[in-house]
């Protein structure tokens, strides 16, 4: 067996294949933030908690119906994704016209009551869910388990699916024009404000496939959002606020750099991803791939 | 008598529009007949824009009556009055960054049939072909106008909202632009164009309505623009 600088093979693969199955959530909570801010100008903090919603879906699907995982994987979506259009049609859409700010705030406030009715009703400790996928692969410079290798492989079809779709497809020059010219493209008889509350309602389900998807990895429990989304809005301002591929490159790239000093610098893994986000905004205010606006 | 091709086909009238506060149209008056072109000339700022906006449905703030096909268009918002068969070009241009030059032209969806198709609106403006996959705002103005006015071709709309289309292209551009203007109502398309160029509104245009502080202050058919030339000089500050 070879050693790199000292440390055994198996480690670092082991702590590459965990910062990848990170970046793989990292990247599919940005590339919904961004996928919203690029249309609704809303910065969405609801967003963690939509995440953890689409874990407990499943949670909830499994033990109250006794549906597993993999119809969850498609039911618990679109039940969070519907209770994201209802918030977006009540409530978002009237904030479109102000700045930033109020959006967030409004996400904000969202948040932290869904998080507490979460909160008051299972309590903060973690519901187990069990893996649907078990047993594993010796790869022979390491072991890789089936689930955590299919996490890695469906998130990332899943971004350049999405990606393909919005820069490749007509329905995806709808949005980026409405990106950039909402009042034009409806003009031009295309229903914009239903574009918006599907896209919207699109980057929830995002988030809440994300969080059926983490739900066997990490525990079910109300705070696993809040945990996430911190870090995932300086995945999301290193990648560039509404850039698509910057938020899958992002989030995969910034996942594994994590998991990369966990071996060589454990002291400093809690805190890496912020530090870059710090030296990103000041090289690159608008984000690596981000333009400013 | 008046016979089919002469009823009104817009109508517009007591047209009044506000941005927030502001009260910009006062009550604009005038109407478009089937199968016209007709221009509102008027100087900056004389509401021009606004009223074509007005008429969209891009405008929040109005009230009055604008009617196309005899219906109601002040209370549809601008999607629909777009799928009853209206399409706009604006002053801007608007042209998409983040679209190639084919994606603008396929983005306003079709709202009736008989529309151009892609390869007859390549044949109207061969430099957009050449240049099919360039960045939409990578275009030259004049290919910018040419691809702003292109795209509302396919869409099958019959009456067309065209917001100066010459304003600051070179002499040659103009004159082709003229051409297809002409050859747009040749295929039986109406047009509201707003021009602050009478030179060139001459052309194009049947009819011609002068605006002044968001009203209709004068009107003249095309053939009374020459002997109407001081008029229009001093209306227009030229
Ligand atoms: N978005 C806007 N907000 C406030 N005022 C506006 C806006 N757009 C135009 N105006 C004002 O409305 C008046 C008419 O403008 P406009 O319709 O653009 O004139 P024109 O097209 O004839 O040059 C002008 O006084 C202009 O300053
Ligand atoms: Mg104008």
């Amino acid at each position: 067996m070879f050693e790199l600088l000292g440390i055994p093979p198996q480690a670092l693969f082991g702590q590459l294949l965990l910062g990848l199955i990170n970046g793989a959530f990292y990247a599919l909570l940005s590339l919904g933030l961004a996928v919203i801010f690029g249309l609704l100008n809303v910065i969405n903090f609801i967003h963690g908690a939509q995440y953890m919603m689409g874990a407990f879906v499943a949670w909830m699907l499994l033990n109250w119906a006794g549906i597993g995982f993999w119809p969850a994987l498609l039911i618990a979506p679109v039940v969070v994704a519907i209770t994201g259009i209802v918030i977006e049609r009540l409530l978002l859409r009237r904030l479109y016209h102000l700045d930033h700010l109020y959006g967030l705030l409004l996400t904000f406030g969202i948040a932290i009551i869904i998080e507490g009715l979460f909160r008051y009703r299972f309590g903060s400790s973690g519901q187990p869910y069990d893996n649907p996928l078990p047993g594993g692969h010796n790869l022979g410079f390491m072991y890789l388990p089936n689930y955590r290798g299919l996490v890695v492989v469906a998130s990332l079809l899943i971004c350049f699916g999405t990606w393909f779709v919005i820069e490749r497809t007509r329905l995806g020059s709808y949005l980026r024009a409405a990106t950039e010219n909402p009042t034009l493209v409806r003009a031009f008889g295309i229903n914009v404000p239903r574009m918006i509350t599907l896209t919207y309602g699109f980057g929830v389900g995002l988030a809440a496939l994300a969080g059926v998807m983490a739900a066997p990895i990490y525990q079910v429990s109300p705070l696993m959002g809040s945990n996430l989304i911190i870090v995932v809005f300086a995945v999301v301002v290193i990648g560039g606020m509404g850039s698509i591929m910057g938020s899958i490159v992002a989030g995969f790239g910034l996942g594994v750099i994590e998991g990369l000093t966990k071996v060589f610098y454990p002291e400093a893994s809690n805190t890496v991803i912020f530090v870059i986000m710090a030296i990103v905004l000041l090289i690159k205010p608008a984000g690596l791939f981000g333009t400013p606006r | 008598m008046p016979e089919a091709a002469s009823v009104d086909y817009l109508e517009v009238s007591g047209l009044n529009a506000w941005y927030g506060e502001s009260h910009v149209l006062h009550g604009a008056d005038f109407s478009v007949r089937r199968g016209e072109v007709v221009t509102l000339l008027g100087r900056n700022g004389a509401g021009k824009t606004t009223t074509l906006k007005s008429i969209m449905g891009i405008v929040a703030r109005r009230t009055g009556t604008a009617r196309f096909e005899g219906r109601e268009l002040l209370g549809l918002p601008s999607d629909q009055v777009a799928r009853l068969g209206i399409a706009f070009c604006p002053e801007e241009r608007g042209i998409f960054a983040s679209l190639d030059v084919e994606e603008n032209l396929l983005l306003p969806p079709k709202v009736r049939d008989g529309g151009m198709t892609v390869d007859e609106i390549y044949q109207l403006f061969p430099n957009l072909e050449e240049r099919r996959r360039s960045q939409g705002t990578k275009l030259s103005g004049g290919e910018q106008q040419m691809l702003a006015i292109g795209r509302i071709l396919r869409t099958g709309a019959t009456l067309l909202l065209l917001d100066e289309p010459t304003e600051g292209l070179a002499p040659v551009i103009v004159q082709k632009i003229g051409q297809v203007i002409r050859e747009l109502k040749a295929r039986g398309l109406t047009i509201l164009l707003v021009e602050q160029n009478f030179r060139f509104a001459a052309t194009v245009a049947d009819r011609h309505y002068v605006m002044e502080d968001g009203r209709v202050i004068d009107q003249f058919r095309n053939d009374e623009v020459e002997t109407n030339i001081d008029k229009l000089h001093e209306y227009l500050g030229v």
